[in-house]
């Protein structure tokens, strides 16, 4: 039953009929992330208020990892199974991880600015998210350089996958280079200690954030459809629903 | 299969002998880089000392990504590689093939030379060795990533800045723990563990990078 | 010996042809027309397991396409498969040692008379004229006459009569001794076969 929901043309409706859903569960489980962190949370001992850009930070830093590999699992789909949708969906994804990796990085940085007064920390964490950042806006890149289509899914899909393989890796050498040249004294992933409010708080933003992420992909996703299926009549039938 | 193997790599080794610049231009890129990087900092022999493995990794880097398009791009427009498609051959042992031609012809000119910059950075004996060994390990996985990443971008846009941006950060664990052996070495601290590190990426690399060269070629040649 | 399922090829988004069927058997030459864009090329690249078919199959000696079946085929298609900086010797040297063969030298000049290239045979292919450089990639087919298929992009095309000649005669004697050829030409085909099919890819 699912498979019949391969074709693009019979998921695009589908598709539609979901983005409202995700997007009311988004803003309703961020507003209640937000109301934890910002008034329910106690104050913290050594950083005072600054702290709590952590409710946006960790959970941006959780969905951008997460959605690699969300984003790798549809190209091996897609490689194995040979389906079109898989290769949009890949496509769809990747540039909502990137801004979640980017929003890592830039709330890293306002928060090292208050605590450690320099803007920009190379510590394991923040490391990882940028060298997470480029392979990102590598994937991207290599699917826009290529013009056809399918083929451009399938080179990205190699590249997703390989990118997921080395992933541990990359991230096992930067926490290892980090912990050689600083030692952990300036380590933003040496959090403050966790109140269970905190980790609530953080909890509830990263489910805002996954749901926010499946409706600004399948929004995106309808978008990649049209691009491609551009001349077919049912398009212009569906245009609307 | 090893016939076809060493068909491969001596037809590759002919061909770079006839064109001897190809091998020079890598060798010479690396050279100015890595004296750009002192040209830019000044010659502060302590400040030196502390950058030079740093330096060397990441010029060496640089000029093996640069010659890694020439890996596929040439085959390709000659139809060579086409024929290689359809031989009745392994794609992966003649993909090997083509990275073992690489290295020879990049890789290890580069690990070679690397102690002489090294002594522009006034590094100790010891620790050249220790740069010697770890480019010894390090560079083929530079050449098996980049087989990968030369297959992807093969017909692709703006081929080599594309492919600069997919590889350099698959190539971080090499940078980090190449470096970090020369670093090692120079602190008196044994550099044995990064270069193990260094060596067990290489494995998994060799498993991972032919793999997906093999399928990014059929991809582009599709 | 040679057969296709519903064979249907989609580039650049367009879909070039469908539900193409054909067998062919030992002796048989097919000969592809059609105008640019039609599909031709791909349809040869599909029967050399290049490129992969939107929908069917290719089945040789009953069995899909794989590296034991690639054994009992040549595919020449547009591009010469020519290093510039190797001989012509060393070109067909390399080709037909990829392949599998082990033609000696003297095997291999015979070959490049064949085709009227024994005076460059040591001569960089990068000196070569456009038409030399169509009989060099040609040039292996004299010595690949144990090999049943024979797929030919367009193999007339830039060689002089006498070439022509040599070609005609080279594949004639392929057919007759129970080869299969498949090839796309815009002219017509002076090879003479008892078992002669056309087919038009309308584009």
């Amino acid at each position: 039953m699912i498979f019949s929901y391969a074709a693009p043309q019979a998921f695009y409706p589908v598709a539609g009929r979901m983005v409202p859903w995700f997007a009311w569960l988004a803003a309703i489980l961020a507003a209640g992330g937000l109301y934890v962190g910002f008034f329910v949370a106690p104050t913290d001992a050594t950083q005072g208020e600054s702290y709590r850009i952590i409710f946006i930070h960790v959970p941006a830093a959780w969905m951008s990892m997460f959605l690699y590999l969300v984003m790798a699992g549809w190209a091996a789909l897609g490689l194995i199974l040979n389906t079109r949708l898989s290769g949009m969906m890949a496509s769809a994804i990747a540039p909502t991880g990137a801004m979640f990796t980017f929003l890592a990085l830039w709330t890293g940085s306002l928060w090292g600015k208050p605590t450690w007064g320099t803007y920009w920390v190379w510590d394991a964490r923040l490391t990882s998210e940028l060298v997470l950042l480029f392979l990102y806006l590598g994937f991207i890149a290599l699917k826009a350089a290529i013009p056809d289509p399918q083929r451009a899914d399938r080179a990205g899909a190699v590249l997703a996958l390989l990118g997921a393989v080395n992933v541990p890796i990359i991230y096992f050498s930067v926490v290892w280079w980090s912990t050689l040249h600083q030692g952990a004294s300036v380590s933003l992933t040496r959090s403050p200690t966790m109140a269970a409010t905190m980790l609530t708080g953080m909890v509830l933003m990263a489910l805002a954030a996954w749901m926010y992420s499946i409706a600004v992909t399948l929004l995106r996703l309808r978008a990649i459809i049209r691009s491609r299926e551009g001349d077919a009549e049912w398009i212009r039938i569906s245009a609307g629903k | 299969m090893a016939h076809a193997f060493l068909l491969l790599v001596r037809r590759d080794l002919r061909i770079a002998l006839r064109r001897r610049g190809d091998v020079l231009n890598v060798l010479v890129f690396f050279l100015v880089a890595a004296s750009l990087f002192a040209l830019g900092v000044g010659p502060s022999p302590e400040l030196l000392r502390a950058m030079g493995a740093g330096v060397v990794w990441v010029a060496a880097l640089l000029a093996a990504m640069l010659s890694l398009p020439r890996m596929f791009a040439a085959d390709l427009a000659e139809g060579t590689l086409e024929q290689m498609l359809i031989a009745p051959q392994p794609l992966g042992v003649l993909v090997a093939a083509k990275i073992a031609s690489h290295w020879l012809l990049t890789g290890l000119p580069l690990a070679l030379v690397a102690p002489l910059i090294g002594l522009q950075y006034q590094l100790p004996a010891d620790a050249l060795a220790v740069l010697l060994a770890g480019l010894l390990i390090g560079t083929p996985v530079l050449s098996v990533l980049g087989a990968a990443g030369a297959a992807l971008t093969l017909g692709a846009r703006g081929a080599s800045v594309l492919l600069g941006l997919l590889l350099l950060p698959l190539y971080v664990p090499v940078l980090v723990f190449g470096a970090g052996a020369v670093l090692a070495a120079q602190s008196g601290i044994d550099a044995g563990a990064q270069l193990a590190l260094l060596g067990a990426f290489l494995a998994v690399s060799c498993v991972v990078g032919p793999l997906a060269a093999c399928a990014a070629l059929k991809i582009a040649l599709d | 010996m040679l057969e296709t399922r519903e064979l249907s090829c989609e580039r650049g988004g367009a879909r070039l042809f469908a539900g193409l069927r054909f067998a062919l058997g030992a002796g048989a030459l097919l000969r592809v027309r059609g105008p640019n864009g039609s599909g031709k090329t791909s349809l040869l690249r599909i029967l050399a397991g290049l490129t992969r078919p939107a929908e069917g199959e290719v089945l040789w000696r009953g069995r899909p396409l794989d590296e034991d079946t690639r054994r009992e085929m040549v595919f020449i298609g547009h591009a010469s498969a020519l290093s510039d900086d190797l001989t012509v010797l060393e070109n067909v040297e390399f080709i037909l040692e990829l392949n599998g063969g082990k033609a000696d030298r003297s095997e291999i000049k015979i070959a490049l008379e064949t085709f009227a290239l024994e005076r460059v045979a040591h001569m960089p292919a990068r000196f070569l004229s456009q038409g030399q450089r169509r009989r060099a990639a040609l040039a292996r087919l004299a010595l690949a006459t144990e090999v049943p298929l024979w797929l030919l992009d367009e193999p007339f095309a830039a060689l002089d009569g006498e070439a022509i000649e040599q070609l005609s005669a080279l594949a004639t004697a392929h057919l007759a001794a129970g080869g299969l050829l498949v090839l796309t030409s815009h002219q017509e085909v002076p090879i003479a076969a008892p078992a002669t099919d056309t087919l038009v890819l309308q584009g």
